[in-house]
Formats: C-alpha cells, structure tokens, sequence
C-alpha cells in the first residue's frame, strides 16, 4: 500500500536537488541498481520519479507499473533536458488506448 | 463462423435467443462504455501533454540553477545544506472513479513547517534560494502530472480491455449465435415438413390398399 511519500531515483547531481523539499532521494549508479531501487521502492512509494535516462533503461519494469493505481512512477528531464522519453510515453498510451496516433499536436 | 455444438430442439433455440438478446444489448452497453471513456481519455491527455510540456521545462530549469548554484559553492557547503530538509513532502493519496476504473486521488498535504530553507543563509550563496523556491513551486505541478499520467495510463489499459470485449461480442459471440439459432430452426422446419411428407406417405399407401380391394 502506499505510504503517501515521494521518492526520487536517478543520478546522484540530478535528483539531489529534490531532498531540500523533503523528497526521498535515491541516487543510483548503473541500471542494473536502478531497477532493484525502483523494484524495492515501488512496494512502498505513492509516488516515484525517475530520471528520464534510468526510466529509458528501464522502460520494462515502468511499463509494468502502469496498470496500478500505485505507484505512479513518473519520468522527470534531467538539468540537461529532456529526452523525450515522457513525451513519447503519452504516445504510447494514445496508441494502445485509440489504435492509432494522433497527430494533433495542441 | 462456427455453429455451437448443441441438440437441435426447441427449448435449446430459446435458451439461445434469451443469450443473444444478452449478448446484443452487452454489445451495446460496452461500445457506450468505450465511447464515453475515450471521450474522458482524450482530455487527460491533452491535460497530460500541456503538464508534461510545462514542467519538463520548469525541472529543467530548477535543476540548471541548482547546478549552478552548486558550482557557486563548495560541495560540502551544499550537502549540508540540503541533506537535512526542513520538511517533508506528505500527500493525500486516494482513489476516484472514472468509468469504473479506480484512478489515483494524489494531492499535496501541506506540513505545518512552512520553511523551505533548510540552512542559513550566511552558509550558502542565493542562487541555491532561488533554485529550491522553482523547485518548490515544480513539485506541486509534478505530482499533479503523477496524477494526470497515471490516469492516462489507466484509461488507456482499460480502454483497451473494453475494445476487445466489445470486438469479441460483435464478431464472435453474436454471430456465433444467430448461425446456430438459424442452424436450428432449419432442422426444425426440414423436420417438420419430412413429419408432413412421411404421414401424406402413409396415407396414399393406406388410401391404394382399400381401393385394391
């Protein structure tokens, strides 16, 4: 069940900055300590943001979340910019849900 | 199509018609269901994309300043500054219903500690105030797009699953049915009309022995 706390996963430099407004910080090396972090934090977390280069590397196990309610496990730029990686996950979820893209862009 | 494996008989084509009827008004509920949840769908994604767009800017931004305000001070002056927060970000999580799907309820419960600062600020230079004041101010937009996203995602999945019962209903079930009902009362009538034949039969071969006689 939720615990009605924020967790932040990424490299150290890009998530630190969020512990100064009380979110749980979890700085990450490689993907491979990324996706053990976020498999442990996902049992407790309402809420987990990742990097978007972590949540590129893992796009699988995110995938796996999305059919919950909890947790919602949210892809967040880096201080070097997007990659596009959250845009394209609303695109996805266009995709599946109406068949097709939708090339509306408002 | 297939014909489903059942007796030809009369009180098998009613239990049959009873779930065809089921089948077709299911079929119409359902299609109404998927309407209605694209139509809901289509605006948290437009919701979704406007908040993606506006804070993958604003984190970009926020992060670019702390970064900066970091390289404006020593390492250790910015670790201790921001490894004790002041507070804590607590949410209200909960579940709405969107078209009977349960979609998560998240909002920002605000602590009683209102101070965002978590050092003094002889320790550190102002960017790092200004850098954590856009970073507050993100927050509260990031988790309102948790929210927005994982709603998104959740209609989406569901949306789905209702598209395939409803193609499932149209192109199988129903079909499945009215083949088999038709299947049916075809044997019925060809039964019927060889009960005729046969007793037509029987009277002309009774109607030619007395006659012989």
């Amino acid at each position: 069940m939720p615990n009605d706390r924020v967790a932040a996963v990424g490299d150290k430099d890009s998530v630190f900055a969020f512990k100064a407004l009380g979110v749980d910080v979890f700085g990450v090396k490689d993907n491979e300590d990324a996706e053990k972090r976020i498999k442990e934090l996902a049992r407790t977390y309402s809420v987990i943001f990742v990097t978007e280069d972590v949540a590129t590397a893992n796009a699988e196990l995110i995938a796996r979340y999305k059919a919950r309610p909890y947790p919602a496990v949210i892809p967040i730029p880096t201080a070097s910019g997007s990659n596009g990686f959250g845009m394209r996950g609303i695109d996805l979820c266009v995709e599946k849900a109406l068949g097709r893209k939708l090339d509306e862009e408002d | 199509m297939t014909r489903l494996n059942v007796n030809p008989t009369r009180m098998e084509m009613r239990a049959l018609k009873a779930r065809l009827k089921t089948a077709v008004r299911g079929h119409k509920l359902l299609k109404d269901k998927a309407d209605e949840t694209v139509r809901r769908f289509m605006e948290y994604v437009r919701l979704n994309r406007k908040l993606r767009r506006e804070t993958e800017k604003e984190v970009t931004a926020a992060l670019k300043s702390f970064m900066l305000a970091s390289a404006a001070n020593s390492p250790e002056s910015i670790a201790e500054a921001v490894e004790v927060p002041a507070r804590t970000v607590k949410l209200k999580s909960g579940e709405t219903n969107i078209m009977s799907v349960y979609v998560p309820k998240i909002e920002i419960e605000e602590g009683d500690e209102k101070e965002l600062y978590p050092y003094s600020f002889a320790a550190v230079s102002s960017e790092l105030d200004d850098s954590l004041k856009s970073l507050g101010e993100v927050l509260i937009k990031l988790i309102r797009l948790a929210e927005v996203e994982k709603t998104c995602n959740m209609l989406a999945d569901e949306i789905e699953k209702t598209r395939r019962r409803v193609n499932a209903l149209e192109y199988v079930l129903i079909p499945d049915y009215e083949e088999t009902i038709k299947y049916i009362s075809m044997k019925l009538d060809e039964n019927e009309r060889a009960n005729t034949i046969r007793l037509m039969k029987v009277k002309s071969m009774l109607e030619k022995e007395s006659g012989g006689r």
